[in-house]
């Protein structure tokens, strides 16, 4: 208990408990507005790139949109199917939805990490963090609670009782567990480098841009981690599983009203998490580029994290109104075929340069990046050639065309 | 009895309650799906006891390989085969597993049992000790680093065994769900 937030050491007192209770209250409503913000965003963005114009009646530029959306919903009949699983039915929101709130609680939203600070602030005589704990699991928090999102997802289909739904959570199930096999392995570079799980000491890590895990990682598992985040957050171009051409909607084909609602904000709020996830992994989180004059530190953190932040959600609507949908098999083949050995073999170069050139001296490094180089050569190598021979073997398989009798 | 032993025995009987109710759960509930459901229940109950016991790293992992990936894909199975249908549970496929499981359970209690009795001294133990907590070693990561060295350092042989082992069954059942290609004489005579 005593290391999730440095507040809760000595005594309980009730100037502290009543900061918790402030930064819980404040945690909740920062999510629901940034879900709100990030659905009118992701419609504007996506109008403007495609020449249209958007919601623009509700509120300046259409920005209360969302709020009317949500009222609506409320008052929309809730319809459950004749076929469907009546209380897994009914608990299938609620998992895809909390899961996506307790992700808010480990990520640190701001703080002064400037000139190698630990982060800490100090509040009506406390010091505290910015962030609502920082648990010793930290990061793996992070996958713990993604991983319960996958229930919501794959209940909601299958309780429907339906086909179409079934489909589509199947789909989900498959696409979130080929994909969090490299998400956990990029994720295992970062923290190869940072040495720590804890998300306020992975922030405290990066105190300058070439320390920011982005570059000290080299990139690579930067790019693994976001394209398997866009795969596991179902996002364009990996959105199969609610493939309107296919499928109507997905698994949640037979959802109606709040219930429906809540799957939608847990989808729009876990972009923003995952995104605030991969500032705080690779791009340091709070940590200021330059310091920027008259603002005080503490506050200073947080407009760094925001900036990073709209890069991110930024980037995840331009996916979606760039690239079209991959196909089941390309799907697969990426996951499996690329991202995997590739964010392995990095890992592996990177425990490597760790263990044989720990001072990062340029000539042992050379070394140690050149035999790694030609062992994944090798062992792509023969990998491929393993590859070939089992193709032939099944082409042979399939046609034993010749009559020659050729045995296989 | 302190506060703090108090709520001690709040968790320990609430996480008992999920463990057990989850246990009942899976072999009683007709509809695959509702009795792994009611393993995931019992995942987290265990998890919560070893939180309870200041092992943090134990818990998340516990979460994410046994909940979120191993009983995932007992859904998953469940819904590609479509072997969702709810089972009359009182048609027994293979009659002696029933009396033979009441045997193995009532022996499985005995040397539990026997084996409490036996160690009640050295059970009495507050929770924690022996592990490396932030609390006493002043940093975040004690508890992992000490988990770290135990397996990678003590019992590093056992571990790669492990691996192997592992490595060994995925292999299999590769090999075993491999659809093998028809004989040549077989092709030729259907292709005649």
């Amino acid at each position: 208990m005593l290391a999730l937030d440095p507040i809760l050491e000595g005594p309980l007192l009730w100037t502290p408990l009543f900061i918790i209770i402030g930064k819980v209250l404040f945690i909740f409503v920062v999510g629901l507005v940034a879900t709100m913000f990030m659905v009118w965003y992701e419609r504007k963005v996506v109008s403007g790139m495609q020449n249209r114009i958007g919601p623009n009646k509700a509120g300046p530029f259409g920005m209360l949109q969302t709020l009317a959306d949500g009222i609506k919903s409320f008052f929309k009949e809730d319809l459950l199917p004749t076929r469907a699983d009546r209380i897994v039915f009914r608990l299938a929101p609620f998992l895809a939805f909390v899961p996506a709130f307790l992700l808010w609680a480990v990520i640190p939203l701001g703080g002064d990490f400037s000139n190698g600070n630990d982060g800490t602030v100090t509040w009506f005589g406390h010091v505290t963090r910015v962030q609502l704990a920082d648990p010793p699991v930290g990061i793996l928090w992070v996958l713990a609670m993604s991983s319960i999102g996958v229930y919501g997802i794959m209940l909601a289909g299958w309780s429907s009782g339906s086909k179409y739904p079934l489909l589509g959570s199947v789909r989900a199930s498959a696409q979130m567990i080929s994909y969090e096999a490299a998400l956990g392995l990029s994720l295992a570079a970062v923290l190869l480098s940072s040495g720590t799980l804890s998300t306020a000491g992975i922030v405290a890590g990066q105190n300058s841009l070439v320390d920011w895990n982005v570059i000290s990682t080299g990139i690579v598992p930067f790019v693994i981690f976001l394209i398997a985040v866009t795969a596991e957050l179902n996002r364009p171009p990996f959105d199969l599983v609610e493939a309107e051409q296919e499928l109507v909607g997905g698994f949640n084909t037979e959802y109606s009203g709040i219930r429906f609602a809540l799957f939608f904000l847990s989808e729009f709020m876990n972009v923003v998490t995952m995104s605030a996830i991969m500032v705080t992994l690779f791009l340091g989180g709070p940590q200021p580029l330059f310091d920027i004059p008259v603002i005080p530190g503490a506050l200073e953190g947080t407009i760094w994290f925001l900036v990073k932040l709209f890069a991110f959600l930024y980037l995840f609507v331009w996916l979606r109104a760039t690239l079209p949908r991959l196909r089941y098999d390309q799907l697969m083949d990426l996951g499996w075929k690329v991202l995997i050995p590739i964010s392995l073999g990095w890992f592996l170069l990177l425990a490597a340069l760790r263990e044989f050139s720990p001072d990062g001296d340029a000539a042992e490094s050379l070394r140690v990046v050149v035999i790694s180089f030609v062992v994944a050569v090798i062992a792509t190598g023969l990998f491929a050639a393993a590859l070939k021979v089992s193709a032939r073997n099944r082409a042979a398989a399939n046609q034993p065309a010749d009559n020659t009798g050729v045995t296989v | 009895m302190s506060d703090a032993t108090f709520l001690e025995f709040v968790v320990f009987f609430s996480a008992a309650v999920m463990i057990l109710g989850g246990a009942v759960g899976v072999i009683t509930m007709k509809n695959p799906v509702h009795a792994a459901l009611g393993l995931v229940l019992t995942l987290f109950g265990v998890a919560v006891q070893f939180v309870a016991m200041q092992a943090h790293f134990l818990a998340a992992v516990q979460v994410i390989v046994y909940a979120g990936a191993i009983v995932v894909l007992f859904l998953f199975v469940i819904m590609l085969l479509g072997v969702d249908e709810s089972m009359d549970l009182s048609i027994e496929p293979i009659p002696i597993q029933r009396p033979l499981a009441a045997v193995m359970a009532v022996g499985l209690v005995g040397l539990v049992g026997a084996a409490i009795v036996r160690a009640r001294d050295a059970l009495i133990i507050a929770p924690g000790d022996g592990i490396a907590t932030a609390a006493d070693a002043g940093t975040h990561d004690a508890n992992i680093k000490q988990l770290a060295t135990n397996l990678y350092g003590d019992h590093v042989f056992a571990f790669q065994l492990t691996s192997v082992l592992l490595i060994v069954a995925v292999a299999g059942t590769v090999l075993l769900t491999r659809k093998w290609p028809k004989d040549v004489a077989d092709t030729e005579s259907s292709d005649a």
